[in-house]
């Protein structure tokens, strides 16, 4: 039986062959995309306009009535008079302050021990997934843990800095700009290895022959690392550049479980003031603003990032 | 030269691994140990106490939240290389009017901010009753635009004549993407869901908010969660964060290489 049907398919579709190669069967690509398409279509596209839509009215989660308001929540937050305007914004510049500072050192660290391993040497794997590691752990373990590390009384961090001759009380999580340092720490330990391994494989990808003539004309590591390396690593350092802007102005687990915002509201975050009015206290159209706020915000940075990137090419051409 | 590359490789590497020791040893600890002054770098009198209190908490079911975690990661993964492999599939191989427009759009989100979707998102998963629901973690996420762009730039590196010799024996579409290109795609699908995998796992607003209920909880919120309930019982906390990090760890320790591959990769074509 089995074997009939396999002869009777083979013999027409074998003759059938030449058109067929062409494969221009829409409805079978269409069905092949459906599924995806469907949870793209529900759950990324349609929500971009729905929360344009939301950040239109009074929107309250828990009550039937939602009025439309028109600009009104964005009015509000850009009114120096309104109650939401100095929360907002404040956690507008904690979320600024913590991506002017950790996006530097999630580019330069990572870059210089991507340097370090790019050469063949024992250990190189071991290093490199070592690395890595911490980056697997999620947002909370990371946060659980260096919450009691970096706690000012008991926390091994104080402990090893008074051991060494350095202050041995200092208040990380509940003092300003210590609170600062020790987020942008943290999050420099768990991502490091994220933009390492995307750096290590992008220098692999720079020419060893243009390192050699480099080197026949008798640049120094300085000047091979400034006019070999840095030119042919520029597509994947504007990468990691944008991924880690996003990744940083999306900051919310490290000061929701390390600091919980504190001291004050000065560490809390502009994702966080999002997800707490909005989902906490169900001013969804509120919040819904201060997203697309906080998006324009960013597209307007990543804008400017990219341009001082181009400009800088330019000149040295 | 040498000397120093292994000197501060080796700093480095201390400084990663020696908080996850301790976090380690700490489990171990009795409580009043665990938040001792100096701190003891190894128990004194190690103890069970710590996990068999969390294991058996009604307010903090670990255990639960483990299996909610693994259910959750697992059935994420299997939806989002399903459906991405699918459609990379037909942006690979297909022609079909619209081509360009579908991936231009799947594309164009990569760049979207996730925070966009946050409040949108969680109203329509309230309308569709998925709230405190493992659902609500699992099928949002799933259309995983970078799994389409990886698996659409696996595909086409393929070898086309397999598939066609495979048409000429009289397979028809389903048939040469089942049984001949998913085969020969496993290396690239064992990476896509393993990254799937950890950055469910791992994933940590959205379950904080969607998830209410105690035995709901994924590993993860239920760590916030164990650290309001326990403020500063270290003992309990580290237990719960090496409850949390071992599975990832283990399943990292085995397949650091598709991990690495993956995310390498994120960066050379995005």
């Amino acid at each position: 039986m089995a074997t009939t049907t396999a002869t009777t398919a083979t013999a027409p579709s074998a003759a059938a062959a030449p058109p067929r190669q062409r494969r221009t069967n829409q409805p079978i690509a269409w069905l092949f995309l459906a599924p995806y398409l469907v949870l793209f279509g529900v759950f990324v596209l349609l929500p971009i306009v729905f929360g344009l839509w939301i950040s239109l009215h009074s929107w309250d989660f828990t009550l039937p009535g939602k009025p439309f308001v028109g600009l009104e929540n964005y009015t509000a937050l850009l009114d120096p008079s309104s109650v939401s305007f100095d929360p907002f914004w404040g956690s507008m510049r904690a979320t600024g302050i913590f991506t002017l500072f950790s996006v530097p050192l999630l580019i330069v660290v990572p870059l210089g021990v991507a340097l370090a391993m790019n050469q063949r040497f024992p250990g190189r794997n071991l290093f490199r997934s070592i690395f890595f590691a911490p980056y697997v752990l999620g947002v909370a373990v990371v946060g659980v843990l260096w919450r009691f590390l970096l706690d000012a009384n008991i926390g091994l961090v104080n402990h090893v800095m008074g051991t060494l001759g350095l202050p041995d009380a200092t208040p990380w999580l509940s003092s300003v700009p210590e609170a600062w340092v020790a987020l942008v720490g943290v999050t420099v330990w768990w991502t490091l290895g994220f933009n390492a391994v995307i750096f290590l494989a992008g220098l692999q990808d720079v020419p060893r022959e243009l390192y050699e003539a480099a080197e026949v004309d008798g640049a120094g590591a300085w000047s091979r690392f400034r006019h070999v390396t840095l030119p042919g690593l520029r597509p994947v350092l504007m990468f990691v550049l944008m991924v880690t802007i996003i990744a940083s102005a999306n900051m919310f687990g490290q000061s929701f479980i390390m600091t919980n915002g504190q001291p004050g509201q000065e560490t809390r975050t502009a994702i966080f003031y999002i997800a707490e009015t909005g989902l906490q206290n169900f001013q969804m159209g509120s919040a819904a603003a201060a997203s697309w706020i906080l998006t324009l915000a960013l597209m307007l940075t990543s804008v400017v990032v990219f341009w001082l990137f181009r400009e800088r090419d330019g000149s040295k051409a | 030269m040498k000397a120093l590359r292994y000197a501060t490789l080796g700093l480095l590497t201390l400084l990663f691994v020696s908080p996850l020791l301790f976090m380690i040893s700490t489990s171990f600890k009795t409580r009043v140990e665990s938040s001792r002054t100096p701190p003891t770098l190894f128990p004194e009198e190690p103890t069970l106490q710590a996990y068999a209190h969390i294991l058996t908490a009604a307010d903090t079911p670990v255990f639960r939240w483990f299996l909610n975690s693994m259910f959750a990661a697992t059935a994420n993964a299997v939806l989002v290389v399903a459906t991405a492999a699918l459609a990379a599939y037909a942006l690979a191989r297909m022609e079909f009017r619209g081509r360009k427009v579908v991936f231009g759009l799947i594309v164009a989100t990569l760049f979207v901010p996730p925070v966009i979707l946050v409040i949108p998102n969680y109203e329509i998963v309230g309308r569709l009753f998925w709230l405190d629901t493992l659902t609500a973690v699992i099928v949002p996420t799933a259309a995983n635009a970078f799994g389409v762009f990886f698996l659409r730039q696996f595909f086409i590196g393929l070898p086309k004549e397999l598939e066609e010799s495979a048409y000429l024996d009289g397979a028809n579409t389903w048939q040469v993407f089942a049984k001949v290109v998913l085969p020969l795609s496993r290396p690239a699908l064992a990476t896509l869901a393993l990254l799937a995998f950890l950055t469910n796992w791992n994933d940590f607003l959205w379950p904080v908010y969607v998830l209410f209920s105690p035995e709901m909880q994924t590993l993860q919120a239920g760590l916030s969660t164990l650290q309001s309930a326990n403020n500063v019982r270290y003992d309990l906390l580290m237990a719960g964060a090496v409850i949390a990090s071992v599975p990832v760890l283990i399943l990292y320790a085995f397949a650091q290489r598709f991990v690495i591959e993956g995310v390498s990769r994120s960066g050379l074509k995005g």
